[in-house]
Formats: C-alpha cells, sequence, structure tokens
C-alpha cells in the first residue's frame, strides 16, 4: 500500500481538482480529504455516508457561578485571555489546558469535553471515501486529520486497497503536518506566480524536514512561463522531479461547476496532463 | 478600525483585496497574520526595519528537585510531559515533548517541588517595517513548527489602533483563524463563484456569525463559475462589497508581485469604494445599537 498526500503551501493553487481526478483515474484506492476545516473534495465524490462518527476532542473550561467569589486567581493565571471580566469563559480563547480548574481556591470551575467535529466513511462511485467536519471554529484539526488517516490506512489494508490518496490542506501547520506524517510521497501542486514558488519552498521544506520524498506539479503554468520556468530551476537545484505542468483550461472550472471531475468532463489538455501525472505517481 | 480579510477556501484573493485596499488608503497599519505563508511581503515590498524572535515559554525540568512524583504529567493538557519514576536505586526521568506544549504554564505553577522553570522555545519571527507611510507587520512560522495561533497573537500585540488596520488572515475554519480575525470590527470574505468557493464561504460565515463580527463578501474573479453565490447572498442578506472581474491581464501582474493598483490606477477608486462601503455598513450597525 503507498500513501500519496497532496499538498500545495498556498491555497487554490488545484490541489483539489488533481485529486479528485486521481480518483478518476486510480483503481483500488480509498480517497482521504485532509482539509477538514474547509473540505471540498465531497463536491465532486458525492459520497454516501456509510458511517457517521463523532470527534471528540479537546476541553473547554466552565465556571460554576454559584461556587465562584470572583477571587481573580484563574483569570490571573490564564495565558490565553479566555476569562472574561464577568467570570465567565471566552469560549474561542479557552485552549483547555486546564490550569484555571486546578488552581481555583473553590473548585468552582470543570473542564468540559469538546466535540469538535465529525469523521465520516463513504462509499462513492470511485471506491471508498474517507472524510470530515471540523466544528466551526473548533480546535485540534491535526487531530481529526490523524483520526481520519488511521482510518483510511486501517479500511485500505483490510480491503487490500494499493492506493491511499489524501487531499491536504493548505499552509505548513499541524493539519498539514498530520497529513504528510508516514507518507511514501508529497505530491505539491503550485502556481506559477511569486506567492505560487514562495509558498512551495516552504512547505517543501517541511516535506523535507520529515523526509518525505516530494514530486511536484505546476498548475495553470502558462499564465506566467518564465515563472514555471523559476519553479523549475529550484525544483533541479533540489532534485524535485516536475511531473506535470498543466496548462489554464477554463474546462477544469466548467467540470467543477458541474461537479465532475475534468477527467471525466471532457479531454482536453488538462485532462491528459492529469493522466499522465497519474501514471507517473504509479 | 480593524478591517480583516479572510475566506475559507484558499487562494481565492485575500492577499490581493488585503493589499491593494492598503495601497488605496492612508494612514493604515497592514498586518499579514497568514504566518505559515505570508504573502503581502511580495506585493508590498516594505521595508524592513526590525526583526523580533517569537518564543512560547516551555517546562525545563531541574533534576536536582525533582521527585518525580508525576503531578506534571497530570496536569498536562497536551500530552506533552512524560514522566519514568526511579526504581532500585536508579533515578527517574523526565521526558518534554515541546511541539505539543502550549505553554499554559500548568506544569511550573503546579509542580509540588518548584522544579520547572520556563525556557523560551522559537516558533518563528516578526518583522517589522514600511512601505512609504504604511506600517507593515508580519509573522514568519517556523518550519516544523505545528501551532501557529501563539505567532499570530504575538503579530497582534503590535496593533496600533489609531490607523486604519488591515489585517490578511489565513485560510480556512479553525484556531488560526480565529485568532487572526478576532476582535476585528468588520471582517471581508473574500470568495470566487464556483461550488468550493460556495461551500467554503459558508463555512466562513458561521465562523463569522459565532464569533459576532459584521462582515460582508468579495466575489473575485466574478466572472468565471457559476452564480451561486451571488443567490446565496441575496438569500443571506450578505452585503457583496465588491465583485473583480476575471482578467488575464490581473492574474499575470499577481503573478510577478504586482499589485492591481500600480498595474491599473482606476482601481484605486473600486478599492476606495470598497473602504467607504465598509463605513457604510458599519455606521448603519452602529445606529441601530
Amino acid at each position: 500500500m503507498k500513501q500519496i498526500a497532496v499538498i500545495s503551501g498556498k491555497g487554490g493553487t488545484g490541489k483539489t481538482v488533481v485529486t479528485g481526478s486521481f480518483a478518476a483515474l486510480a483503481k483500488n484506492k480509498v480517497m482521504v480529504d485532509c482539509d477538514v476545516d474547509a473540505a471540498d473534495l465531497h463536491l465532486l465524490l458525492h459520497p454516501e455516508v456509510k458511517e457517521r462518527h463523532e470527534f471528540r476532542s479537546g476541553q473547554t473550561a466552565v465556571i460554576d457561578k454559584k461556587l465562584c467569589k470572583k477571587c481573580g486567581k484563574c483569570a490571573s493565571v490564564c495565558r490565553f485571555g479566555a476569562i472574561k471580566s464577568d467570570y465567565t469563559i471566552e469560549r474561542f480563547s479557552c485552549e483547555g489546558c486546564a490550569l484555571c480548574s486546578h488552581i481555583c481556591p473553590r473548585g468552582a470551575i470543570r473542564m468540559e469535553e469538546n466535540v469538535a467535529g465529525e469523521w465520516f466513511v463513504s462509499d462513492t462511485q470511485y471506491g471508498p471515501f474517507v472524510h470530515a467536519k471540523l466544528g466551526i471554529a473548533e480546535e485540534n484539526s491535526g487531530k481529526l486529520v490523524a483520526k481520519i488517516r488511521q482510518i483510511a490506512k486501517e479500511l485500505a489494508q483490510k480491503q487490500n486497497l494499493e492506493y491511499v490518496i489524501i487531499d491536504g490542506p493548505p499552509g505548513i501547520g499541524c493539519p498539514v503536518i498530520a497529513s504528510l506524517s508516514g507518507v511514501d510521497c508529497a505530491l505539491v501542486v503550485t502556481e506559477p506566480t511569486l506567492s505560487g514558488l514562495h509558498d512551495a519552498k516552504r512547505v517543501m521544506e517541511v516535506v523535507t524536514y520529515f523526509n518525505i520524498p516530494i514530486k511536484l506539479v505546476v498548475n495553470k503554468y502558462d499564465l506566467n512561463p518564465l515563472m514555471t520556468g523559476k519553479i523549475e530551476e529550484f525544483c533541479r537545484s533540489l532534485n524535485v522531479p516536475v511531473i506535470g505542468k498543466i496548462a489554464f483550461d477554463k474546462t477544469v472550472v466548467k467540470a467543477l461547476v458541474e461537479g465532475t471531475t475534468v477527467i471525466e468532463y471532457a479531454e482536453c489538455a488538462a485532462s491528459n496532463e492529469v493522466k499522465k501525472i497519474w501514471e507517473d505517481l504509479q | 478600525m480593524i478591517i480583516s480579510v479572510a475566506s475559507g477556501k484558499g487562494g481565492t484573493g485575500k492577499t490581493t483585496v488585503a493589499v491593494n485596499l492598503a495601497l488605496s488608503l492612508k494612514n493604515i497599519q497592514f498586518i499579514d497574520c497568514d504566518v505559515e505563508e505570508p504573502n503581502a511581503h511580495i506585493f508590498l515590498k516594505p521595508r524592513i526595519a526590525g526583526e523580533k524572535k517569537a518564543n512560547i515559554p516551555v517546562p525545563e525540568v531541574d533534576e536536582a528537585k525533582c521527585t518525580y512524583c508525576g503531578k506534571c504529567r497530570e496536569v498536562c493538557a497536551y500530552h506533552a510531559i512524560a514522566v519514568l519514576p526511579g526504581s532500585d536505586g536508579k533515578k527517574g526521568s523526565v521526558l518534554i515533548f515541546p511541539h505539543l506544549c502550549h505553554g499554559c504554564g500548568a506544569c511550573s505553577l503546579l509542580c509540588p517541588q518548584g522544579a520547572i522553570k520556563e525556557v523560551n522555545k522559537e516558533i518563528g519571527a516578526i518583522e517589522i517595517g514600511e512601505k512609504g507611510n504604511m506600517q507593515f507587520i508580519h509573522g514568519r512560522l517556523n518550519i516544523g513548527e505545528a501551532m501557529s495561533p501563539p505567532l499570530i497573537r504575538q503579530v497582534k500585540e503590535y496593533i496600533n489602533s489609531t490607523r486604519t488596520v488591515i489585517i490578511d488572515a489565513p485560510p480556512g475554519t479553525s484556531c488560526p483563524v480565529i485568532t487572526a480575525v478576532k476582535e476585528s470590527d468588520f471582517c471581508m470574505l473574500v470568495t470566487e463563484p464556483t461550488p468550493f468557493g460556495l461551500n467554503d464561504l459558508i463555512l466562513a460565515v458561521e465562523v463569522l456569525r459565532k464569533l459576532q463580527i459584521p462582515f460582508g463578501v468579495v466575489i473575485n474573479r466574478s466572472d468565471i463559475g457559476d452564480g451561486k453565490v451571488e443567490d446565496y447572498c441575496a438569500n443571506e442578506h450578505i452585503p457583496v462589497l465588491m465583485k473583480i472581474p476575471f482578467s488575464r491581464e490581473i492574474a499575470v501582474s499577481y503573478s510577478e508581485g504586482v499589485p492591481i493598483v500600480e498595474k491599473d490606477a482606476s482601481y484605486q477608486d473600486k478599492f476606495i469604494n470598497l473602504y467607504l462601503n465598509i463605513c457604510g455598513i458599519k455606521n448603519e450597525a452602529n445606529s441601530r445599537h
């Protein structure tokens, strides 16, 4: 079994369009959407949810008004500014460290477990799909990513599937690190812009930090061929293979609007290039 | 006034809108809170005058005082401490996992022996500079560092509310975004008219409603895709503040790090209008209260 994570650093470079196309091309795989706080892959795969599970993670402090004497001890130790002047908890600031509950001389503060989201195992016409929805304004996205990756891996082992294909989140922080840990290959999708190059460099440093092999794709490469050249040059200097260059193609947006992958929507320059990319990844 | 620029989906044009708005107004403080992938500097090209390391406090154990009682492990909500008690005359040991530590201070405060002190661990840097009369500040998270909110909080300590503050937020809907947009007076949500753009806009709207921050929408590449984003905004009574049509010329100048207003000066008035739009919505809301 091989695990492939599609990441980008910068958002909106085409991760999900590429990952969605792999769903249509790859046989024997499980798809995973690890962009748990702004998941989009389901809009292409149209899952039929088979299992739905609560994701419990983290805690939030609750002050018992009857016991609280407003001594201010809790507010003086809280480093997250989560204790408001009326001795209630600012939910979005509380990081659940529980220091206030340990320090309160009257035992007036208890910790409540958060329901931080949901995760799903679904059927799609492309095979099994594991995905999740982080609760609005919740934390611990990294743990939710780790959870669904573990479920996907178990599913792949049980059903003898060849690939786990992961749609990763943007950025370089905790959900990205959780999406990358232990994968066999990271596919970086970038665009020929200064921002795209800047962000791809940073995310490639993260991938290298974890000793994971990298391959790179330039999306909308013809918007700025000069910048595409710079990206290729940079990749050469790191021995990172550029395995595809996808032309800017309005067909991609049309497919998206129809809620389907570009592979199924039409034979076009973009779909042919993505096919080539998938062949290379195999 | 603090105006933040956010979006559920990445790559919709947050930085473009934030940068061009900033360049169209006076007395601006620009704060890039996308510390994982800060990009505004590429377009603003500020003169950086100083850099400050950003640290979080992590525990360090004085093993001479430690009795390996395990209290620190017990109180650490993030499993960042493991304690192996001593046995058969052998000394115990305490293992610290700094990347899991949130820097809450519980272990050091609650250690019965006073054996834990906090030391600084660098998580990134804050750079301060200027572009003409504009103040510029951004944070840069170190590679391999998982937690961006502490750095975002430290970047936001520089907010100077005598200026119009523009905050460029990271994408998504979870803790980094919340930390960046919290305490803004207004938030602009930048989206694109595609199913992905709409799906993530709806999530971002839920976040702002929960945080009770007034907001409006900017539709970028407004002539690609479909009309569902506009339908949604109309149904939800969300003001559409501005529409920016797709132009290959804008896309190319973006790719070279050139802001729209420097390519096409007529956009300056459009961004001033965007600002006046926001002020109008704010005034209306204030007069209702």
